[in-house]
């Protein structure tokens, strides 16, 4: 029986889009925690990190509350775009970056201030706007963590599997992840199927975490 | 001409003891010099005046620009201060070469003028070779030139440097002030220098001003302060002094004598100003004024008999220790000549003195 490789491209696509999206609002929020001073600040790292410890089924629960088709932000996006956020390989996007985001914004963060101050602190002597501070200056130099960091974010929202199904569902062809095509194989006992699904996950998994830690300064020759 | 006046207060932490600023000055053309201890809110005032921190009252005023005012609230950016700043780590961006980091402090200049200014810049500061290596990749001397010449080419109205000499070895050091004073007669950017080398002050300061636990405690050219300290505090932080406890017995303004008693022994020195008989004050003198000498015979004028308890070896000279705690310095030939000496006898030349 031919295997249908559909799962394995829509996970990697969803793990592309999740990441751009997460490295676009993580970054920002990762560096305006790790350089402004406002209260709560730990209170939004922690709200940031809640993701890390709780169960898939709460956050997929809360996610269906938030962009269900009943919801004010699910209403808009109908009337936006015409058709509904969830069950759809967008709403993959979204649970695969509640998955990744957390994890993100956590060693963004510690990345952006392991930069030493003082590099900022001559940016602004020389009259560099925090735009170009931060493009020119702090980025390049926190660009190998935050890499890693990316990384580990696309590999994390290649493996999301309960966030997925639910707000996604488990539609054969539209929303059927590879994590998700996996637990459907075994439970219809097609074994080959999901043998070769785990392998090729594994395998892509495994190149990530080694490229993100040769990227991790800490393991860099230098 | 940067006029100050700040206060800052940190308050008792878990871990930290409070702290408070409350100080006052003005810095000219030329080089001022802030001394202090570690702790006493050096680099805090340099980091005042460059926006990192603000102040909880005060006034800055450089040049016709008020930089921050808290009467009114106003606290510049440190973009929009025109305050040059040269870190202790010299903060060269590691990820470009010395031309991209002088490039970088020239962005906001036209175009054109840009890599013409850059380029004076390399030529001006030795770096033409270096230009295109990365700071890590350039030895130190290269590394601190170009961290004077990044603040520098955004011709700041003020250049501050945090301890940029400290840590260096001999030669990189007088390297520096070499630089300094080139910038000093080419730039004519006023300079303050906060360090707690006493030899550097010495080198570059026109002006000292000497800060302990926030405050300034003495101010003035530093060979007058040296001169002349103006209390036992400064004395003690300033490092070369004897410090003697003694008793003035007499005074005379019109031969500008005084007689002062330490210990079973009494000295002649010059007339003290604004002291009495009978105040108890402490001497001061530099080591390297008294003049020690074999005892042969009995002691002559302003002599004291001493017994040596131990010798230091200076690179240059000779620190003698007496039994009592003081120091004297002598030429290293000089202590050749003298080593065998059983007794000695110190003399404190009248014009040297000193009471605090």
């Amino acid at each position: 029986m031919p295997i249908d490789w559909f799962p394995l491209w829509l996970s990697l696509r969803v793990a592309v889009v999740s990441t751009a999206v997460a490295l676009a609002f993580g970054l920002w929020l990762a560096y305006i925690l790790a350089n402004r001073e406002f209260r709560f600040k730990e209170v939004v790292d922690a709200m940031v990190t809640l993701p890390l410890v709780l169960p898939p089924t709460v956050l997929g629960y809360y996610l269906l509350v938030l962009i269900g088709r009943a919801s004010p932000l699910g209403k808009l996006w109908e009337t936006i775009f015409g058709s509904p956020l969830v069950f759809t390989w967008k709403a993959a996007v979204v649970a695969a970056l509640f998955h990744s985001l957390p994890l993100l914004v956590k060693s963004s963060r510690a990345a952006f201030e392991s930069v030493e101050r003082s590099y900022e602190r001559a940016a602004r002597t020389l009259g560099a706007s925090e735009w170009r501070l931060f493009w020119r200056v702090t980025l390049p130099l926190a660009h190998r963590s935050i890499l890693a960091a990316a990384a580990l974010a696309f590999a994390q929202a290649l493996g999301d599997f309960g966030i997925t199904l639910m707000v996604a569902g488990n539609i054969p062809g539209r929303t059927q992840t590879a994590a998700v095509a996996i637990y459907d194989a075994v439970e219809s006992g097609n074994g080959a199927v999901a043998r070769m699904l785990v392998l090729v996950i594994s395998m892509v998994a495994l190149l990530i975490l080694t490229v993100a830690n040769r990227l991790n300064p800490r393991w860099s020759p230098r | 001409m940067l006029q100050a006046r700040l206060r800052k207060t940190f308050p008792q932490g878990a871990d930290s003891a409070g702290f408070s600023l409350a100080l006052e000055f003005q810095a000219g053309t030329g080089v001022t010099v802030l001394f202090g201890p570690s702790g006493s809110g050096k680099t805090l005032v340099l980091d005042a005046i460059a926006g990192f921190v603000r102040p909880d009252e005060g006034r800055i005023l450089l040049d016709n620009d008020l930089l921050f005012d808290g009467a009114t609230g106003v606290h510049l950016p440190p973009q929009a201060r025109n305050c040059g700043y040269v870190f202790q780590n010299y903060a060269l961006f590691p990820h470009m070469t010395l031309r991209q980091n002088l490039m970088f402090a020239a962005e906001r200049r036209p175009r054109l003028e840009r890599h013409r200014r850059v380029n004076e810049m390399i030529e001006t500061f030795r770096l033409t070779e270096a230009a295109g290596r990365r700071p890590h990749e350039v030895s130190g001397g290269q590394r601190q030139r170009c961290s004077i010449a990044r603040a520098l080419i955004v011709a700041p109205k003020l250049l501050l440097l945090d301890e940029p000499a400290q840590g260096l070895d001999a030669p990189l050091k007088a390297e520096f002030y070499e630089v300094l004073r080139q910038v000093r007669a080419d730039f004519k950017t006023p300079v303050i220098l906060v360090t707690h080398d006493l030899d550097e002050c010495f080198e570059l300061g026109e002006e000292m001003l000497i800060l302990r636990e926030g405050q300034i405690v003495q101010s003035g050219t530093p060979r007058k302060i040296l001169d002349q300290p103006a209390n036992v505090e400064v004395a003690r932080l300033l490092g070369a002094f004897n410090l003697i406890p003694c008793e003035i017995r007499a005074l005379d303004p019109g031969r500008n004598t005084s007689k002062v008693q330490m210990g079973e022994f009494e000295l002649d020195g010059p007339y003290f100003p604004g002291r009495f008989k009978g105040d108890r004050v402490t001497l001061c003198v530099r080591p390297e004024l008294l003049v020690v000498t074999a005892r042969l015979g009995s002691a002559g004028p302003n002599q004291i008999p001493a017994v040596l308890s131990r010798t230091v070896e200076k690179a240059q000279w000779m620190r003698l220790e007496f039994e009592g705690g003081i120091a004297a310095d002598m030429g290293r030939e000089e202590f050749e000549r003298q080593r065998e000496n059983k007794e000695w006898l110190i003399e404190f030349v009248p014009s040297t003195l000193r009471v605090l």
